[in-house]
């Protein structure tokens, strides 16, 4: 028993209905949810501290028994996760301060964001395949309401194709569950882990296995079910896209992680292969999106589904160096999306448009900007010592050490289009001759660039640090390589 | 012109009692018949529109002089409190408890800290209900 472990969904929950109250004054809500997220932060520290020493923390929630009520687990994984999620919370929270205006904050622009991130948090944490589904309902909740606030018509055609296909992708959600439970007879993940095991992962268990890639897959964004996101990304403020770039993309592949390793492990050469190919053409469709466009957002955005494609490759490849380095690069990509995103949501504060051929010279006026973007750039690219590096070097080690040449290959030329495209917003918004002055700069970065700079040096800190990171990374890759961890830390009584 | 309802309006008088009256039984029996705090809020809100279609926004506003959104936000708190009341006897979050208590009238009653969680689901659902009707009812 172990209450810590919903404190991080708790107090998001908690401040979001705080917030309710106190629609009218905004400088006491803005209070509330930065002194909230700082909190969480504080807590996901203790959780990761407490895991890091004592090993897989459990929550019974209301003292029943696994697998006959609900439990929350804190792996190492989970834990890891937690805490980036809380971090980037903070950032957006900062960033949302200077630039979401006041009408969005007046209906109810802080509570929603809370509520997301209470999702976010609870479908990382939960040990239930349902109660992962209640989680990602919340989360995609907010996330609706986050898409639509503000009202304008882009966001409003973009919102209901969002919320199509995601309604969708929950009634495929419920039936892949409602399939598992009539095979198996428990919704417990640890229960389930145990239950597949014992029948052997036939033909019908591999189908459901399949069920639940296509649905995490359209959550997730690989291909060929991303073709919603670029578009339903591009229409909120740049702060909003960039917690759901953040979050979003990621509670998907977390969930692909967590089901393909501890509950359908038994048939890798169906599941992790078809994986491995789905996320491969991910990468190939991605890194031709972020080449083709002209547009800064959209760039970034195209970015996103290169890196779930990254990740799941690694997961794809099953051996533990491939899934470190997923796991690396996991929890690098959630910081340095944010990053951007907030980069260039300030330069789309300063310049008033989002295409980069209407832009240059920016690093004139604003040097701090301009080089904080390029670190995060060659950051994302995986430039040595920054922090992308470690992740996409043990993902390749494991591809070529398993043999997988092609899948390495592209990740490796991805790698080369990502710096492409990174380099051409840099040179595009920041070189060349200066179009705007001074006075003709649409908007102010002031207090915009503190969350972006938190980011940018956290980043470079997980770079330099890798080795001390490691040790964490190794603890929880070793449940995800061996699943009897989790299970027998969670049904041990 | 409006068309004269004394007969609807007369009638959703007394019959909103009824609704809500059952709406309060349905649900105080949901822990051991079917019921609860989903359907209760729902049938309060029932009762509730009834008296709006046999008048207006107006009437209700002056019967019943709450924001629907704080009505959410405290079913909320109330649903959150009641599992957080678990943290202040060192037990999982959302353990509940019951007791039997000899109560005037009533005699031996079983009181459950379930209840105050579902007061919490019943105050969120009539004021979601309510908020979206209101807010669909008096957009332009």
């Amino acid at each position: 028993m172990n209450n810590l472990v919903i404190l991080p969904i708790l107090i998001p929950l908690l401040t979001g209905i705080i917030l309710v109250f106190f629609r009218k004054n905004i400088s006491l809500q803005r209070w509330i949810s930065g002194l909230s997220a700082l909190l969480t932060i504080i807590v996901a520290v203790m959780l990761v501290q407490n895991v890091f020493n004592d090993g897989i923390q459990i929550l019974k929630l209301s003292n029943w028994e696994p697998p006959f009520g609900v439990v929350f687990v804190a792996d190492m994984l989970s834990a890891l996760l937690v805490l980036t999620t809380s971090i980037l919370s903070l950032a957006c929270v900062l960033f949302a301060f200077r630039s979401i205006g006041i009408e969005r904050e007046k209906y109810y622009f802080y509570s929603f964001f809370q509520f997301l991130i209470t999702g976010v948090m609870g479908a990382f944490l939960t040990g239930d395949i349902f109660n992962l589904f209640v989680f990602f309902e919340v989360l995609l909740m907010a996330s609706y309401v986050l898409l639509i606030l503000g009202g304008t018509k882009i966001q409003f055609n973009e919102t209901s194709k969002y919320i199509l296909v995601n309604v969708i992708s929950s009634a495929l959600f419920v039936s892949a569950v409602a399939y598992l439970y009539s095979v198996t007879g428990t919704l417990n993940i640890a229960d389930l882990s145990v239950k597949v095991a014992e029948v052997g992962q036939g033909g019908l268990l591999t189908v459901i296995a399949i069920l639940f890639i296509i649905v995490f897959g359209i959550k997730g964004a690989i291909f060929p079910l991303y073709t919603w996101l670029p578009a339903s990304y591009h229409a909120p403020p740049t702060v909003v896209t960039a917690i759901f770039g953040g979050l979003l993309t990621k509670v998907g592949v977390y969930s692909i992680m967590r089901t393909s390793t501890v509950i359908f492990n038994h048939q890798p050469e169906i599941t992790h292969q078809l994986i491995g190919i789905l996320a491969l053409l991910t990468i190939i469709l991605g890194a031709i999106g972020a080449v083709a466009y002209w547009d800064i957002k959209q760039i970034i955005i195209y970015n996103i589904i290169i890196a779930v494609g990254v990740i799941l490759f690694g997961l794809s490849v099953n051996t533990e160096t491939a899934l470190e380095g997923s796991l690396f690069y996991l929890i690098h990509d959630m910081i340095i999306k944010v990053a951007l995103f907030l980069l260039a949501g300030a330069v789309i504060v300063i310049t008033g448009t989002s295409n980069i051929k209407k832009m240059g010279g920016l690093i004139k006026h604003h040097p701090l900007l301009g080089w904080m973007f390029f670190v995060a750039a060659i950051a994302l690219v995986g430039v040595p010592p920054l922090s992308g590096f470690v992740g996409k070097l043990l993902i390749l080690q494991g591809g070529f050490e398993n043999g997988n040449y092609l899948g390495s290959a592209i990740v490796l030329i991805s790698s080369l289009l990502v710096l492409y495209s990174m380099m051409k917003i840099f040179m595009n918004v920041f070189w060349r001759e200066t179009v705007l002055s001074k006075e003709d700069e649409k908007g102010s970065t002031k207090g915009l660039l503190l969350p972006c700079a938190i980011l940018v040096v956290l980043s470079i800190a997980y770079g330099v640090g890798s080795e001390w990171m490691y040790q964490y990374i190794e603890q929880a890759v070793a449940v995800l390589v061996d699943p009897s961890i989790y299970v027998e830390s969670v049904l041990k009584e | 012109m409006r068309t004269n309802d004394i007969i609807l309006q007369t009638l959703a008088k007394s019959f909103m009692f009824v609704v809500i009256a059952f709406s309060f039984y349905v649900f105080l029996t949901g822990h051991h018949h079917p019921g609860g705090g989903f359907i209760g809020g729902l049938m309060t809100s029932a009762g509730i529109i009834l008296l709006l279609l046999a008048f207006d926004w107006k009437v209700l506003k002056t019967v019943i002089p709450i924001d629907f959104k704080i009505l959410v936000a405290i079913g909320l708190l109330t649903a959150v409190g009641s599992g957080m009341g678990s943290f202040l006897f060192g037990v999982p979050f959302l353990t509940h408890t019951f007791g039997y208590f000899d109560l005037p009238i009533l005699g031996k009653t079983e009181l459950a800290t379930a209840t105050i969680f579902d007061t919490g689901v019943y105050l969120v659902v009539v004021g979601i209900t309510m908020t979206i009707i209101q807010s669909i009812g008096e957009s332009e």
